[in-house]
């Protein structure tokens, strides 16, 4: 995973603004061909980061290296970095055309080369023919396509996007997405976004960047992410989880056990926790990999053919139900007052099981599904 | 009928729409106490201009009663050297005040909007001074100060003597250009800044690529309001002209003290007619972005 020679990396960097730390002693190394999300809720100094990149934001400690050379001393237009923004910036008394040829002109490239460039840069974009349109003929999406083609045209190389599809409807964002992988597959240049929507990151980065307060949470690819947080904050920021603070009370090399105050029963693990016994930890459940079977009224012992290998089982009854088309939510009340969420695929047009509003019910999960997180 | 109605909601609308409903409370043209406000206001803005524009053509020495038409005060007016040498005298002040005072108030509006910088309070509110002194403090001032601190030098050739009177003009258009251009920046997307820089833009290129052509129509607008309030302004220009340095609403001014001809009416005419020539042309200007991008 590692390689010698990042393209991009951040030593030590940290942005006080007055005395709030905006960011704090980040250290990240950005491999090329990358498509690298940052990952946050607002305000937790992705922006900052990806401006100090930009050269719009100076570092207060640490050093940005760009292909090994500190870059703290070169201004926004010396740097081989072009960023499309949030609003895209489009200019607005500019056609098309010659918005995409502004960077070339600044960077005094030939005329005759700068038309073949800009419609090569249009056509990769899908802009082709609208070279001649202003701005506000454009729709959303098109401007965010000149906005793209503005940067790359320069051949950068890394290109930085903030909320790339922030401003874009449901259905243009699914487009977008996809969009963008391809197109930097395409141009093989390395691509780093800034995105509160955890959804978007791992739909398109190949690997994440969790920040919060300033402080790099974790970095890995997106299913790690999702399956391997390494702290409540980001088992809970990326997709949606249940949560059980519990007490360590077994931990060997390949099982493990936690008892929670709010389950019934103790949650077993296939594996290992690193933990002091007797520690605080939590388990994160993820609602999608907990199955719910229907439970006799006043029955409390499940038929051991119906639970998953090594299971984990207790009852409850369902209080909420949400329809979403492709899949069910369910919230089910445990026997101790706690809600717990589940979803279930919609795998027929008819549901033989017809699960309704408070029917008692199993929820069950294998021992390898939950993860057990020290902070 | 109803039945359609009540099977599709939105039809029913439009047969409301065409009974008579009573007016909105701010429907003008449709309730008597406003339309009559509106009526009299026109009345007073407009007829006495009419008036004037009407009675320069009145063959009539005195000019109280309609006598007849001619051209003959037209004709007069031209003849008069020292009105048009007025007439040309304004027109000039107006076109260099205009110039200096659209750079000057640009490059404040620029300087306020954009830096941070102490005593900036200060020069934010006495930049907005000589809007609210009254004129004829503006004059008195101008005049000692033309009078005493820095004489302008007596005889020099034309244009360079109409100087004080320039200097006068810029120093209370600049403030309206300032005002009305940094308006027109707090509109503008830092974003399109930085965006351009990003580019490899310097900052000279960034203002000359992006800032410039966002405060053009803030620019335009100011460049109109130096040009109209140059070209008509008179208690200022009382106090600084000297006697071979008259401007038109001066002249005019001396004209009537003697009496009110048709000569006074023709010479005003021609006024407002360049003055109305001169925003048309501005408002068709500023108007010009979207017809190009339609094209």
């Amino acid at each position: 995973m590692i390689k010698p020679n990042p393209i991009i990396s951040f030593e030590g960097i940290t942005k006080r603004f007055g005395k709030t730390i905006a960011v704090d002693s980040v250290n990240l190394q950005i491999q090329e061909g990358e498509f690298f999300a940052l990952l946050g809720p607002s305000g937790c100094g992705k922006t900052t980061l990806l401006r100090m990149l930009a050269g719009f934001e100076t570092p207060s400690e640490g050093r940005i290296l760009i292909d090994g050379k500190d870059i703290a001393q070169l201004p926004p237009n010396k740097r081989p970095v072009n960023i499309v923004f949030q609003s895209y910036a489009v200019f607005p008394h500019m056609k098309v055309s010659d918005n995409v040829a502004y960077g070339l002109k600044m960077d005094g490239v030939a005329p005759g080369e700068i038309k073949t460039r800009v419609a090569e840069a249009l056509s990769l974009v899908k802009l082709d023919g609208l070279g001649d349109r202003m701005p506000d003929q454009l729709s959303g999406g098109q401007r965010q396509r000149v906005a793209l083609a503005r940067a790359l045209v320069k051949r950068p190389r890394v290109l930085l996007l903030d909320e790339p599809l922030s401003a874009l409807d449901a259905k243009l964002r699914d487009q977008m997405r996809s969009e963008l992988t391809s197109l930097q597959e395409k141009v093989g240049i390395t691509f780093i976004m800034v995105t509160h929507d955890q959804d978007e990151a791992l739909a398109i980065a190949t690997r994440c960047a969790v920040m919060h307060r300033g402080v790099l949470t974790q970095v890995a690819t997106p299913a790690d992410l999702y399956e391997f947080p390494n702290s409540r904050f980001v088992a809970d920021f990326v997709g949606s989880v249940n949560m059980f603070e519990g007490v360590l009370e077994k931990d060997e090399p390949n099982e493990a056990q936690v008892r929670c105050a709010e389950l019934s029963a103790p949650v077993y693990l296939d594996h290992g926790v690193t933990g002091a016994r007797g520690a605080t930890v939590w388990v994160a459940l993820r609602p999608e990999k907990i199955e719910m079977h229907k439970r006799a009224e006043g029955s409390t012992a499940m038929k051991m053919e119906d639970a998953p290998g090594g299971a984990n089982v207790v009852p409850g009854v369902i209080r909420d139900i949400v329809y979403l088309g492709s899949e069910t939510n369910y919230e089910i009340e445990l026997e101790g007052g706690r809600r717990v969420r589940t979803f279930r695929s919609n795998l027929t047009r008819y549901d033989q099981e017809d699960f309704t509003w408070d029917e008692p019910v199993w929820l069950a999960w294998h021992a390898c599904s939950p993860a057990v997180l020290l902070s | 009928m109803a039945d359609e109605g009540l099977v599709t909601p939105p039809r029913l609308a439009a047969p409301k729409r065409e009974k008579r409903e009573k007016p909105g409370p701010l429907e003008y043209a449709r309730q008597w106490p406003l339309q009559l406000i509106v009526g009299a206001t026109l009345v007073f803005l407009y007829l006495p201009l009419i008036t004037l524009m009407v009675f320069s053509f009145n063959d009539s020495r005195r000019n109280i009663v309609w006598q007849g038409f001619t051209f003959k005060y037209y004709e007069k007016a031209f003849a008069n050297d020292s009105l048009i040498q007025a007439f040309v005298n304004s027109l000039t002040i107006a076109f260099f005040c205009t110039i200096i005072s659209v750079i000057l108030g640009a490059l404040a509006a620029v300087m306020l909007w954009r830096f941070r910088f102490p005593g900036k309070t200060v020069v934010e509110g006495s930049m907005a001074l000589p809007i609210v002194v009254p004129e004829i403090c503006m004059g008195v001032a101008m005049l000692v100060f033309f009078a005493r601190v820095m004489p302008w030098p007596t005889g020099l050739p034309w244009p360079l003597n109409l100087g004080a009177i320039t200097i006068a003009h810029i120093s209370f258009a600049f403030p309206f250009v300032a005002t009305v251009v940094r308006a027109r920046l707090s509109s503008f997307n830092r974003e399109l800044e930085e965006a351009a820089k990003d580019l490899g833009a310097s900052e000279w290129r960034v203002f000359w690529d992006v800032l410039v052509p966002h405060m053009k129509p803030g620019l335009i607008a100011g460049a109109l309001l130096a040009f109209t309030l140059s070209l008509d302004d008179f208690v200022i220009t009382f106090f600084t002209s000297g006697p071979d340095t008259i401007t038109f609403p001066v002249k005019v001014y001396s004209m009537l003290r003697f009496s009110v001809t048709p000569e006074v009416n023709a010479a005003s005419t021609i006024l407002i007619v360049v003055t109305v020539a001169l925003t048309a042309i501005g408002l068709h200007l500023q108007n010009q972005k979207p017809k190009e991008g339609k094209a």
